[in-house]
């Protein structure tokens, strides 16, 4: 059985995410800090589909367990799946550094060092795959969580990167952007309905594009559009739009 | 937050919470004065709709699952669809099901469900074994029919008001296919009807498509349906695996139909044509048209347009069943109301407080809600009444106090045990308002 890792499993994509590859017969290592949840979401996994399922106590913030942690695994993944993040307040981070190294840790550095190494392990068994959840925010940063985007936008470098350094082991690595998902993560915040995606479709585009090697996509689709015409507006007329 | 059920009437505008724990449940539970718990609202009417909902959707995980006795335990929000995708495959098929596979456990129990084997199978609660409920103190009460039996009694069949079901444990039946034996059998009016029920009573599954529109002669004339789980050696060698079916493409009504679209001339017609269409014949077919055959078309409900619909279910005992359809089926007849689907079905035993079904026949018929189909049902409550009948309390939005609490002759014990787990009266639905007081 090939297992999957899915790192910020506590994440509302993690539950229709694990379904799809325990459907397709992967083993399931579900890591995340919440580990009563994850427990009773790997036990589920176990009856709903008759695979192997386990969880992980695992703070994407704390790097210097995270080799430990990797070594603990009782297999190695074929697959990582980075879930982890948050959005964390823009107002606070402002005026204190120690909230944005908050938001850097566990939407960049953190999944960074976790990440790192994977894909050392990956490399030179040259099998596998890597898939990383960045987000739109991160193509252009705005007033309202330019420190989140400025996070995101540094590990969509990073994977491309990644990828580049892992193509020639046959190692793939996958960025999605989501746009608006209805998660947790913006509960309370109004977002337009017609764009935003529940975690299923999230899910089962991730999963698709993965199982079909593709190095970047966009979920959903039509965020290509939004974000191309976004990012063509140039930085003088854009800092005078008073974006939110 | 505007909140239907399956009817689209009445809508409510409620606060909804999701709780995602077993502690948020509580949580829920102790900051509220009055609350229902809702699951996937197929009900049809008002019995999961108040103005503070708690949803069990979020209650979602398998817990355990006995491969030797087929018990399995869930939490209450697992929908039936979720069962039968996990377990089909690997031999195991639900004991009981409703006509939709898109309710919650949680809802199940509380309706009390039956499907068409009860004549020999009874319903849902017939199979759990244990359930978990939160009371109104906040308490995680464990009950079966030895723990605190009358929790247990009063919860299968009590709509949600003892308090809210948050885990069941529940045996599934063993099969040997996905598929079933089917036959058909048309009768050409209500005697032949009753006859061909009473003596086909030994097959598993059975319940009559019944063309309510049908005059004089052909009152009552139907097309049976009998079924029963296909054995390994009966299907045919094509099927590679015995325990897989094909995944079937479902539409979706796109919108609201405009409430002219069902009249009496297009119900009547579509009975007729329907009543032509079915010829008596054997058939194997796999599990999902024969138990589901309205769920390949999504949000069905809105064909009957915005004005909203119900469904008029009761059950006549068994000595006043013949007469007592005949008389309901002439005075809809005369109505010129037609339902566009009539399901007639034998019962067996029941046990239970609340529990709907009882030895005898039940009929269930969809209206749309109008003025006339309102007045026509105050007349039929008249009839049930008067024949020792009662109505389906998961079907109903309209009954009165008067016609509960005849139907229902254990209605007094389930009050005295809601008393006492519920002394503030914090669970109750827009119906238990109405039929209670």
């Amino acid at each position: 059985m090939k297992y999957i890792l899915i790192i910020g499993a506590g994440s509302d994509i993690a539950r229709p995410l694990s379904y799809l590859y325990a459907k397709a017969g992967y083993g399931i290592y579900l890591a995340s800090r919440n580990y009563e949840k994850l427990t009773r979401d790997a036990n589920d996994l176990k009856i709903r589909y008759g695979i192997d399922a386990a969880a992980f106590l695992f703070d994407v913030t704390e790097a210097t367990t995270h080799q430990s942690f990797y070594q603990s695994l009782p297999e190695k993944p074929f697959g990582v799946i980075c879930l982890a993040g948050i959005l964390g307040d823009q107002k606070k981070a402002e005026a204190e550094f120690a909230e944005t190294k908050n938001i850097f840790d566990a939407n960049f550095s953190g999944c960074v060092s976790i990440i790192n190494i994977i894909a050392n392990d990956l490399e030179q068994r040259r099998e596998g795959f890597i898939v990383g959840v960045s987000s739109v925010a991160g193509e252009r940063g705005r007033k309202s969580n330019y420190i989140y985007a400025a996070a995101k936008a540094g590990f969509t470098t990073y994977l491309s990167g990644l990828r580049n350094r892992l193509f020639s082991s046959h190692v793939q690595v996958l960025t999605v952007h989501p746009g608006f998902i209805r998660t947790k993560m913006i509960e309370g915040r109004n977002t337009p309905e017609m764009i935003t995606a529940t975690p299923e479709t999230v899910a089962k585009d991730l999963f698709h594009a993965q199982q079909n090697g593709k190095d970047f996509i966009y979920s959903q689709w039509f965020w290509r559009y939004i974000m191309f015409a976004f990012t063509m507006i140039p930085e003088s007329m854009v800092k005078k739009l008073d974006l939110k | 937050m505007k909140i239907k059920n399956w009817g689209n009437y009445p809508i409510v505008d409620a606060e909804m919470v999701s709780p995602s724990s077993v502690m948020e449940v509580k949580k829920a539970v102790c900051e509220s004065n009055e609350l229902i718990a809702r699951g996937l609202g197929r009900s049809y009417g008002d019995s999961s709709l108040n103005q503070k909902i708690v949803s069990t959707l979020k209650l979602n995980h398998f817990l355990a699952f006995d491969e030797q006795s087929g018990l399995l335990t869930c939490e209450a929000g697992i929908s039936l669809a979720e069962i039968l995708d996990a377990f089909v495959p690997r031999g195991w098929f639900l004991p009981v099901t409703p006509g939709t596979k898109f309710v919650t456990i949680g809802g199940a129990i509380a309706a009390d469900v039956h499907g068409k084997n009860h004549h020999v199978a009874g319903s849902f609660s017939t199979y759990v074994d244990t359930l978990k409920i939160i009371v109104s103190s906040g308490d995680i009460i464990n009950c079966s029919r030895t723990v605190h039996p009358e929790l247990f009694w009063a919860t299968c069949g009590g709509m949600g008001l003892t308090g809210v079901i948050i885990e069941a444990s529940f045996y599934l039946k063993p099969i040997e296919t996905a598929y079933i034996r089917q036959r058909v059998i048309k009768t050409k009016n209500l005697a032949e009807t009753f006859e061909a029920f009473e003596n086909n009573k030994g097959w598993t599954y059975s319940v009559a498509w019944i063309d309510c529109l049908s005059k004089e002669d052909a009152l009552g004339r139907s097309a049976l349906i009998l079924g029963e789980h296909a054995l390994k050696d009966e299907i045919r060698y094509r099927y590679r695996n015995p325990l897989l079916i094909e995944k079937k493409f479902f539409i979706r009504a796109p919108f609201y139909f405009p409430d002219f679209i069902l009249n009496t001339h297009t119900v009547k017609l579509f009975n007729e044509l329907r009543y032509r269409t079915y010829r008596d014949h054997d058939t194997i077919v796999d599990y999902e048209p024969f138990f589901y055959p309205l769920d390949s078309i999504r949000e069905w409900n809105k064909i009957y347009g915005k004005r909203g619909f119900t469904q008029y279910q009761f059950v006549l005992p068994r000595e006043t069943s013949e007469e007592g359809l005949r008389k309901i089926l002439q005075r809809i007849s005369e109505s010129g109301e037609g339902s566009f689907l009539a399901v007639l079905k034998l019962f067996g035993k029941q046990e239970g407080l609340l529990s709907f079904p009882k030895e005898g026949y039940t009929l269930a018929l969809d209206f749309p809600i109008t003025e006339r189909t309102m007045k026509l049902f105050n007349e039929l409550d008249a009839l049930v009444q008067n024949f020792g009948g009662r109505l389906y309390l998961a079907k109903d939005v309209r009954m009165n106090k008067d016609v509960f609490s005849q139907g229902y002759e254990n209605l007094k014990q389930f009050v005295d045990i809601k008393q006492h787990y519920d002394p503030a009266n914090k669970f109750h639905s827009l119906q238990s308002k109405r039929i209670m007081g």
